[in-house]
């Protein structure tokens, strides 16, 4: 096997022949082998393809649960059931599915935040940002429409709760939610539809996916210095050298899956979900699932803003908190990508993080309780303005007060003189 | 690119293999035994589950309200199991030499049928004939037509089962005609008789193991 580029010839007469007419193994030599990927990447650039693969194990998952999985009121927790006690390894692919979840939320929050502090929304990775936005919202959908089909009390005051955020808008609001239920309350229709688009929204995202890496190879990949590969020698081709470090990087991934799986498989639900749904008692304390606490505190804690009611207001920044990501390529003035080489928006990108725990926090615990003796919605409301504050305000006026490092010449340049006189380039 | 000419090499061997060689062949195989440990789990789930095999154990039918000439349908593990009580004339019928000879299988050679079933009259006892209630052919459910008929469904119709799919005839033991499309006769399924007017089905006599799957054909 040739170790650098081989060209776009392959060597087997049946593959050139199939080649030749459909040009798939040239293209897959093309963006998986010669692929020019920056030879500086760090652990961090692991995430976008380990949110693949979960994404392709929730589908074979997802695909086998719904072989057994009824989707009717009267049947639908039932049938759950039934898979976790008699359908062979029904438990294990339940957990698989169900922690996956889980999973694929922590892989994509890092790899928005490997982004967000290297700055890969910039030009012009401005449209693949844009893509992995949406992707996002498919999977908050998802995974919420996922969250209620087991039927239990956690599943049916969820969904009760967010289809009824849309009736805070104002005169059709009501419409609407009659709309997405289906009826006069959540029930049967809401269910079914809830099951047809469960199963449908994962292969949209494939397709988003399939389009956010058609942008990601036309420029490649950003990398922790943030400067533009300059020559050959600032990349190395994908296979071996990210094929091998992708394939660690996810067996080291699936070790807590596993661990949670067969150890801790309810860690992140709750029990109050394995409880049927009951339309005539709510439960004492009605909690989403950990991934959506912070949008949650932001709703919850949002005050009367002028004219607009707190409920409104906080349905519209709730959702803003995600449309505010749309449009970060342009909130960003600083010419620099990395944030290594900004000394003051470091500091500030340690707040966000800071800020999006504590939002987490508020959104988890009930809205009497306090922190510090400062009432949580009271903290909450703090959160989301500097949320806001940090997109908003100080990354536009940073671009201009901030005095960024000097940036190394080139990739590397860089890498050769961080090593210690055995730099891989120097054999 | 020297530092990425080596990435296959290693130190080679005198016979050109080289210890990355080794590694990879460990590494791919490893990865299939991985990949089939996690197949496997999602293969067995289209099995039938444990609530499945478990409604597919004995059913027991009350035979003391079973009518001579009549017949009731059972349903076991989906297949719809027909009960017979035959008359001393349906059971003289069967033994005749002129419907013998128009069977295709009429000493049960094919095996379609547990032991106790291996006789003339395809039964335990030759007062009841429990039979699976599809038809060979193509998997319809043949018709209970007891009587004989001069015309309908067929020309001197002597009394037996006529599938209305495509024509295939048995006789009152579920044996199949000559000349149908059907190949085999009406399988039979593993029961006993728990009193005397006690059929189960699903359930060999003590001493008898035989398996509804391993009959020639369903």
């Amino acid at each position: 096997m040739a170790t650098t580029n081989s060209g776009d010839r392959p060597q087997n007469r049946i593959v050139q022949w199939i080649d030749y007419r459909l040009p798939v193994f040239t293209f897959l030599n093309h963006e998986l082998r010669d692929y020019p990927t920056p030879r500086n990447l760090s652990y961090l650039w692991n995430f976008g393809s380990l949110a693949g693969i979960v994404l392709v194990m929730m589908i074979v998952t997802g695909i086998f649960l719904a072989m057994n999985y009824t989707p009717n009121e009267a049947l639908a927790f039932e049938s759950v059931e039934r898979i976790m006690r008699d359908v062979n390894y029904g438990w294990l692919i339940r957990y698989v599915h169900m922690n996956g979840a889980s999973m694929f939320f922590i892989v994509v929050y890092i790899h928005i935040f490997r982004g967000l502090y290297y700055g890969s929304y910039k030009a012009p990775r401005e449209i693949l940002w844009m893509l992995g936005v949406v992707i996002l919202l498919l999977m908050m959908a998802t995974a919420f429409m996922g969250y209620v089909l087991p039927w239990g009390q956690m599943s049916f005051w969820g969904a009760t709760v967010i289809t009824n955020l849309f009736s805070a808008i104002p005169i059709v609001g009501p419409k609407i939610v009659t709309w997405l239920w289906g009826g006069f309350s959540v029930g049967n229709p809401t269910l079914n539809r809830f099951f047809s688009l469960h199963y449908l929204l994962p292969f949209v995202i494939v397709g988003v996916v399939v389009l956010h890496l058609v942008a990601l190879h036309q420029h490649g990949s950003n990398n922790p210095l943030g400067i533009d590969k300059k020559g050959k020698q600032d990349s190395i081709p994908f296979h071996p050298y990210y094929t091998i470090k992708d394939s660690l990087g996810l067996a080291v991934f699936l070790l807590p899956y596993a661990f949670l799986v067969f150890f801790y498989p309810n860690f992140f639900g709750e029990p109050d979900n394995y409880i049927p749904a009951n339309p005539l008692a709510t439960p004492a304390e009605i909690v989403p699932e950990w991934y959506f606490l912070p949008f949650y505190a932001i709703l919850r804690s949002t005050p009367d803003l002028l004219f607009i009611p707190s409920k409104l207001a906080g349905v519209l920044l709730m959702f803003g908190s995600i449309a505010v990501l749309f449009v970060l390529p342009w909130l960003d003035t600083s010419p620099v990508r990395s944030g290594r080489f900004r000394p003051v928006f470091k500091w500030f990108y340690v707040s966000l993080i800071i800020d999006a725990f504590l939002l987490g926090y508020v959104g988890k615990h009930k809205p009497d309780a306090t922190l510090f003796g400062i009432a949580l919605p009271t903290i909450g409301w703090l959160g989301t303005l500097w949320y806001f504050g940090y997109f908003l305000v100080i990354l536009p006026l940073l671009g201009f007060f901030e005095k960024p490092l000097k940036l190394p010449n080139s990739i590397s340049e860089a890498v050769l003189k961080k090593g210690t006189g055995v730099a891989p380039g120097a054999a | 690119m020297a530092d990425i000419a080596n990435v296959h090499g290693g130190v080679p061997h005198p016979e050109g293999e080289t210890r990355r060689d080794f590694l990879v062949l460990a590494g791919t195989a490893l990865g299939a035994v991985a990949a089939a440990a996690a197949v496997w789990p999602l293969i067995s789930s289209m099995n039938p589950a444990a609530d499945t095999l478990a409604a597919g154990g004995p059913v027991d039918v009350d035979l003391s309200k079973l009518a001579p000439g009549q017949q009731i349908v059972v349903m076991w593990r989906g297949a719809p199991i027909f009960v017979v009580n035959r008359t001393p004339e349906a059971l003289a019928l069967l033994q005749k030499a002129d419907l013998v000879e128009k069977l295709r299988d009429p000493d049960s050679q094919v095996h379609q049928q547990p032991p106790y079933a291996d006789n003339w009259h395809r039964s335990a006892d030759p007062q009841f004939a429990v039979l699976v209630g599809i038809c060979t052919h193509l998997g319809c459910v043949p018709n209970f037509l007891p009587k004989p008929n001069p015309t309908s469904p067929s020309a001197d119709w002597p009394g037996g089962y006529f599938c209305p799919c495509h024509g295939s005839k048995y006789d009152l033991a579920g044996r199949v005609y000559k000349g149908v499309p059907a190949p085999y006769n009406l399988p039979v399924p593993p029961y006993n008789f728990t009193s005397k007017t006690t059929l189960r089905i699903g359930e060999n006599p003590t001493g008898v193991a035989f398996e509804l799957s391993s009959v020639q054909q369903m």
